[in-house]
């Protein structure tokens, strides 16, 4: 039984939360690009930095990884694997809990060092705190989801593979299920909601430097070269700016 | 072959002052900003020192520049490629604001605002990083002129010959060294960059970062050995010297070069083999460095390189340039000028030429003639503490190349010391360091008398390049990204969103600015009231313009007589949109 509620908490506000998701990093782009970095605050502090960085990013760096396995894989493949439901789960929850852990305490000593810092508290914006404040709530609900229900059960056994997941690969497939986010324990309701509404807030906080991974970094050459003509052939000439044909080598 | 121009600059120490006016002038020009406040693009270290940021120098401390790995390739100091991604969450070798210096300002308010007191207020110094009260400890030319302090105990050039070193007080020397950006060749800065938001310039070789493209990674700080590029705390990108590439494309000196007091920097093009870096920058040891980078320029001279530099798409005038360049006759034909510590294998492209003065000093404190030819060639040979430190500089401690120089500098003092007190000229004397007569004057013209645009050899950019250049107003003016109305900063903290380019104001707006009597010009949507004419009472229409308002012509009092009526004036007559 599917009430509008449903269809509104688990249609209507995924599908708004992704379009202001993507637009709002296109508009962001667009608009935006000396805005768009890490705005680090090395510069001020480095000593609880360097163990809380690498702790975060590289946690959550796994949560992410985490989630594309739960959400993503539908549960049939990995049954065809011949992975089984016990094996499943303890990985899932073994490797979960430990990067769930490697973020949060991250993200505590983070928040810890950005109160705490005179010159990192004050080159803190607004916008930074509300992102914080959702972000610490989405990663502390999704760690008691894996300690509370997963590992103690403490809401009855519920398989969110069976559950959240087909929820999820729905909105993007168009195959809607909200009844299963509203049959869904409370706390798998909230961190969904959670993560839905920093999804929104994304593209407006310093979250969009995950997009600039410079992953291309490894290929390219070490020394990169602009030219302001296409002389050595760098870049190509602008639209109705092309050289005549006589002078061109 | 592949002929690449280098704009590149010499400095001669023996006439740098330590006046700082370079420093000063530059600041005004490019750091004077929030967020860079500690950032100098160019500073003068008084030489043995520190330097700044403190012992940059050090490089098994921050890892910068270039190293062979195992291979005998060339690699990054601070690693792979790999290991700079995986390090790049928390940069580890990158110096603390404590490591340039905490800056600050003074409450000067409290000067007017104090009460009546005993005593005279004080300003106190103000963090300008935490905003609070502060003990001044450090700045970046705290050790200046204190050429025989504890300080230097910390210089990590000084650590290299400090065996033979004895700060005592009648031994001690000391020399200024003016710094900017090397503007590499084969730069360190550009290769540690995650976003390749550094790039070289093709044309002129100047090595800028594109604020647009620079994500904050803080990966060049490390990258770069002399430490020349700064980390802007307010707006979370990387910062560094621009060669001031607005004045050098219209054919002027930087602003360092301009104001000079000693007028002791030299700027020119440099032609170099772009294909040959890479093997320069990678041979076996370090002394061979020096030779290696000189073979990887270009004779202008020579017709096959000229051929070559045509084919490459110089333009002639470029050529031309340099063959009159003072920095090839000073690298190259007098071989005077040296580069500032090869040994990082950045192929650096601003050289010096090492000081005489030290030698001369200590010549001079004997009671001998400090410009007899033969006083100062013996000086050279026996005085190993200055030359020595010289070389760590600037060969990577080879000390011949620098006795070298330092032979020529004084055979050059020596011999037209005898002409200009109205004697002849001994031939020996240029003879003796491998030099004519007239090489010799010459090359003295160039060091001691060249005049602004001997010293200054600078091309200008080209009309036909001038659509690719930036923020030039050949588009339509509204055409830049966020079109009209997107300045300002944005919502996500200080300096995100775009500003307005410099062109969208044209020159006649801004001498329509400047010349009106009005607050306001009101012609334009979205007009903005020009605060300079501004009072300060009252708030004049156009001061806080709401959404969509219409030009108000009849509230705007714009009665001077050469300008007319409002309606018939100077707006009336231009084209609207």
């Amino acid at each position: 039984m599917t009430t509008s509620l449903d269809v509104v908490l688990w249609v209507v506000i995924p599908y708004v939360c992704l379009v202001v998701f993507i637009g709002g990093h296109v508009w962001r782009y667009t608009y935006d690009k000396f805005g768009w970095t890490t705005r680090s605050s090395q510069l001020y502090e480095s000593r609880l930095l360097r163990w809380g960085s690498p702790l975060f990013h590289f946690g959550i760096l796994a949560v992410f990884a985490g989630h594309v396995i739960g959400l993503a894989i539908p549960k049939s493949w990995t049954d065809a694997v011949g992975i089984s439901e016990t094996a499943y789960h303890v990985v899932a929850v073994g490797t979960g809990l430990l990067a769930g852990l490697a973020t949060l305490v991250g993200m505590t000593l983070l928040i810890y060092r950005r109160r705490t810092t005179g010159p990192v508290f004050s080159a803190t914006t607004r916008m930074d705190k509300a992102m914080y404040l959702l972000l610490a709530t989405v990663i502390m609900l999704g760690l008691w989801n894996t300690v509370g229900s997963s590992l103690l059960s403490l809401s009855g056994e519920y398989n969110y593979r069976e559950g959240v997941s087909l929820w999820f690969r729905g909105i993007f497939t168009f195959q809607l299920h909200p009844e299963l986010m509203a049959a869904a324990p409370l706390s798998f309701q909230a961190h969904g909601m959670a993560a839905m509404a920093i999804f929104a807030l994304w593209p407006f906080t310093r979250l969009v430097h995950v997009f600039s991974a410079p992953l291309f970094y490894l290929w390219r050459p070490y020394v990169v070269y602009r030219a302001k003509s296409d002389r050595f052939g760098a870049r190509a000439a602008r639209p109705g700016w092309d050289r005549s044909e006589q002078t061109r080598r | 072959m592949r002929v690449m121009a280098q704009m590149s600059m010499v400095l001669n120490l023996d006439k740098c002052i330590g006046c700082h006016t370079c420093s000063v002038t530059c600041k005004q020009a490019w750091t004077n900003r929030s967020g860079t406040e500690y950032v100098w693009f160019n500073n003068v270290e008084t030489r043995p020192g520190q330097g700044y940021p403190r012992t940059y120098e050090d490089q098994e401390r921050w890892q910068g520049g270039w190293t062979l790995n195992k291979r005998g390739r060339l690699q990054l100091k601070a690693g792979s490629r790999l290991k700079n991604l995986a390090t790049i969450f928390s940069s580890p070798k990158m110096p603390s604001i404590q490591d340039y210096y905490e800056p600050w300002t003074y409450d000067y308010e409290i000067l007017t605002t104090a009460p009546l007191q005993q005593h005279t207020p004080v300003a106190r110094p103000k963090s300008l990083i935490s905003g609070k009260d502060m003990k001044i400890t450090w700045s970046a030319n705290w050790d200046d002129d204190l050429g025989g302090s504890e300080h230097l105990s910390a210089d990590p050039v000084l650590a290299k010959v400090s065996d033979k070193v004895k700060l005592a007080y009648e031994q001690t020397f000391m020399f200024y060294l003016p710094r900017i950006c090397e503007h590499c060749l084969n730069p360190a800065c550009a290769a540690s960059c995650p976003s390749g938001a550094i790039y070289k310039r093709a044309e002129d070789g100047i090595v800028l970062v594109d604020q647009d493209k620079c994500r904050g990674w803080r990966k060049c700080v490390t990258g770069c050995p002399y430490k020349k590029v700064y980390f802007n705390h307010k707006t979370g990108k990387a910062e560094k010297c621009t060669f001031c590439f607005p004045r050098v494309e219209v054919g002027l000196p930087t602003v360092c070069a301009e104001t000079c007091v000693g007028r002791l920097r030299y700027i020119g093009l440099m032609l170099y083999d772009a294909d040959a870096v890479l093997e320069a920058a990678s041979v076996a040891t370090d002394h061979e460095l020096l030779e290696s980078q000189r073979g990887v320029f270009l004779d202008p001279f020579d017709p096959s390189v000229i051929r070559e530099a045509e084919r490459a798409g110089i333009p002639r005038d470029w050529i031309d340039a340099a063959q009159r360049s003072p920095v090839w006759a000073l690298i190259n034909t007098y071989k005077v000028a040296l580069p500032l510590h090869p040994e990082y294998r950045t192929m650096p492209m601003v050289w010096y030429i090492p000081p005489l003065s030290p030698v001369v000093d200590v010549v001079q404190e004997t009671g001998e003639d400090a410009e007899a030819a033969g006083n100062l060639f013996a000086a050279i040979d026996t005085l190993r503490i200055p030359v020595e430190y010289l070389a760590e500089l600037f060969t990577s401690g080879d000390t011949a190349p620098v006795t070298a120089v330092l032979k020529k500098l004084a055979a050059m003092r020596s011999y037209m010391r005898d002409i200009n007190m109205g004697r002849d000229g001994d031939p020996s004397i240029p003879a003796a360091v491998g030099m004519t007569t007239h090489e010799m004057e010459a090359m003295f013209r160039l060091l001691a008398i060249a005049k602004y645009d001997e010293r200054y050899v600078i091309p200008s950019a080209h009309a036909e390049q001038a659509h690719n250049l930036e923020e030039l107003a050949t588009e339509c003016s509204l055409d830049y990204e966020g079109g009209p109305g997107m300045g300002g900063s944005g919502p996500f903290g200080e300096g995100s969103g775009t500003g307005t380019p410099l062109a969208v104001e044209s020159f006649r707006t801004l001498k329509e600015r400047q010349t009106s009597d009005t607050a306001t010009d009101l012609n334009e949507p979205g007009a903005r009231v020009n605060l300079l004419n501004w009072d300060g009472r009252g708030t004049p229409p156009g001061l806080f313009p709401g959404p969509g308002d219409p030009p108000d012509h009849s509230e705007s009092d714009r009665g001077t007589p050469d300008r007319g009526t409002p309606d018939s004036g100077a707006h009336g007559t231009e084209p609207k949109p």
